[in-house]
């Protein structure tokens, strides 16, 4: 495959040259943070900065929810055809910029252009188109209670939402938590990880023509000092969230003051099974059983549902994970802007020092290190940028690393004997995001698909993540569901007209 | 963590789980999270309690957690995320269990 190098940002050449400097985004124009501080923003890929962003405040937050507040009561009588229209258009900008929309995302995050060209982009771009289609099929339902008596319910948007979104898939996320939110009517409040505020500004500035002021807004800044009051605001009708099960109870516990409902996901620690007929033929399913190994450098390991303890049975391990190491050895980090990068930068140096601590204290519980287990440094720009050769581990499910999310490309593999065994360890976690299944037999995907407390278990795939497949998670993964149209739920009221037309009295008094 | 105190005062660690900022510890003002009947306090840093939810401390009590900082950038609403730093968990095993 013929691979090509995308010119870095604000290099000749690029198709992407930032502002030095990026404020808010409120009420359609772009407003400089009250308190004037600005932070610096600093690319993975070199681990130098490339721009600055707003560093926002409640006063900042207020001005925000003020747009929106002000904006609300016209969109959310804005004719669902019109609605569903503008999303359409917010999808044609952004495929009309794909490309700049995914180097500037591989710039600011990290993750390979290969992987943001096919997957970041083109999928929140659908998603969009999804939601505008959902808006315009969506109906609420009218029951005949009795001869004269009807109940109508009517969907309502809820208002104002805030939305705090992670680092992993920037664009992405906010796409899965914007598009429905907007069709259902709602007004945005949307906060960007500090990690990844950068492109979300390029966003804003191709739907500035398109959405009507204060409908969409964005404020930038720290999670202690913009996601928090954002969070607490007792102006905002609903607090979507996604990030980790701490932070998950302290937005619970804001949302409790201000008595709203919350959707939130909170990651988990994915199993990924693999029975033994994988191996039975030597043919295309056993490679995409191997790949579907793989998966967990995908996005450099840092995915909410990264496969990350692979379970194989005992009676192909050996065989399997030989094939399987060497599938997984291919992968190199490299420049994430080269078209033949397969995995790149760890998003933030902190992360980077996490994935470590954890690699080593695999090596301290007994963990056998078969592959990787290091820090890369790469040549040139990229000396200083965050890189972690994909690891595999293999141990027992009670070790540290079967049972948090390390968030980096580190699997950790253990073995299996027989369905109910493979069943017991993948349950064995506090998590239930993501499983994997493999298997040619049908009765065995099907009862372990169904077995595993888990929100979405691939089944003989991975890491697919296509609109109208429900996403989210059992146990302390998460409330709520995204990418389906059951979200349009998540952001309406339901509005009940209760319709007599029986002329005569009750006959109570 | 005498800065944090100084502008925040007495203050309160939460072991965190889960993805993205999971696996990390968050750092917050004394009682900002309602500590529940199941957490359990680990012990103490330099006088401030530092907690780990009940079912997470099952499978983490077999190692020793050492509360370091390293150059970073945000996490949750962990307080001391605009300084550029990051609270970060080291672990060693327990020598008897």
């Amino acid at each position: 495959m013929e691979t090509m190098r995308y010119a870095s940002p604000n290099t000749e050449g690029s198709l992407v040259h930032y502002q030095s400097r990026y404020d808010n985004f409120i009420g359609g124009e772009l407003v400089p943070p009250a308190e004037g501080r600005y932070f610096e923003n600093v690319s993975p890929v070199t681990g130098r900065p490339f721009c600055e962003i707003a560093r926002s405040t409640e006063r900042d937050v207020e001005r925000a929810l003020d747009a929106a507040h002000g904006a609300r009561r016209a969109w959310g009588k804005t004719a669902p055809a019109e609605r569903a229209r503008l999303l359409n258009r917010i999808a044609d900008a952004m495929e009309a910029n794909l490309e700049r929309l995914a180097v500037s995302e591989t710039w600011d995050n990290g993750k390979p252009v290969r992987e943001t060209l096919a997957a970041d982009l083109p999928l929140a771009i659908d998603h969009f188109r999804y939601f505008a289609g959902c808006l315009r099929a969506e109906e609420g339902s009218l029951a005949e209670l009795d001869e004269h008596t009807v109940a109508y319910h009517i969907k309502e948007p809820l208002g104002v939402v805030a939305q705090i979104i992670p680092w992993n898939f920037p664009l992405l996320m906010a796409a899965w938590k914007v598009a429905p939110a907007l069709a259902a009517g709602n007004c945005v409040v949307l906060k960007p990880a500090e990690q990844t505020p950068a492109t979300i500004m390029l966003f804003a500035e191709l739907v500035a023509d398109i959405l009507p002021p204060g409908v969409f807004n964005v404020v930038q800044g720290f999670g202690v000092e913009a996601g928090k009051p954002l969070a607490q605001s007792p102006r905002v009708a609903k607090v979507a969230f996604t990030g980790e099960t701490t932070t998950g109870r302290l937005i619970m516990q804001y949302a409790s003051e201000n008595i709203v409902p919350v959707t939130l996901e909170l990651g988990g620690k994915s199993p990924n099974v693999f029975f033994a007929d994988v191996m039975a033929e030597d043919d295309a399913f056993r490679q995409k059983a191997l790949e579907g190994f793989a998966m967990f450098a995908l996005n450099q390991g840092e995915v909410c549902t990264c496969p990350s303890r692979a379970l194989v049975q005992s009676s192909i391990y050996d065989a399997f994970m030989e094939l399987a190491t060497a599938r997984t050895r291919a992968i190199e980090p490299g420049h994430p802007l080269d078209t033949g990068t397969r995995i790149g930068a760890q998003a933030s140096n902190d992360q980077l020092e996490k994935i470590l601590s954890y690699i080593d204290i695999g090596k301290k519980e007994g963990a056998e290190l078969r592959l990787g287990g290091e820090r890369v440094t790469l040549p040139g720009e990229l000396a200083e940028g965050y890189y972690v050769a994909p690891t595999i581990f293999e141990g027992n499910n009670s070790m540290r690393i079967f049972q948090e999310e390390i968030f980096g490309p580190v699997v950790s593999v253990a073995r299996f004997d027989g369905y109910a065994d493979a069943i017991s360890i993948a349950n064995d976690t506090l998590y239930g995001l993501g499983a994997g299944v493999w298997t040619r037999d049908t009765h065995t995907a099907f009862r372990a698909g169904r077995a595993i407390e888990a929100g979405r278990v691939w089944t003989n795939c991975y890491h697919l993540y296509p609109a109208h497949a429900a996403f989210g998670g059992y146990k302390q993964s998460g409330i709520g569901r995204e990418t389906h149209k059951m979200m349009l739920d998540h952001y309406q009221q339901t509005k009940n007209l209760l319709v007599s037309y029986d002329p005569e009295p009750m006959g109570f008094f | 963590m005498r800065s944090l105190v100084e502008e925040h005062g007495p203050l309160m660690f939460h072991q965190s789980g889960g993805c993205c900022d999971g696996s990390a510890p968050m750092c917050y003002p004394d009682g900002e999270l309602r500590i529940g009947a199941r957490d359990v306090r680990l012990g103490d840093v330099d006088g401030q309690p530092f907690y780990i939810g009940g079912a997470q401390y099952e499978r983490w009590k077999h190692t020793r957690l050492v509360l370091d900082v390293v150059p970073g950038r945000g996490a949750g609403f962990s307080l001391e995320a605009p300084r550029g730093v990051r609270f970060l968990i080291r672990s060693e095993l327990c020598a008897v269990e």
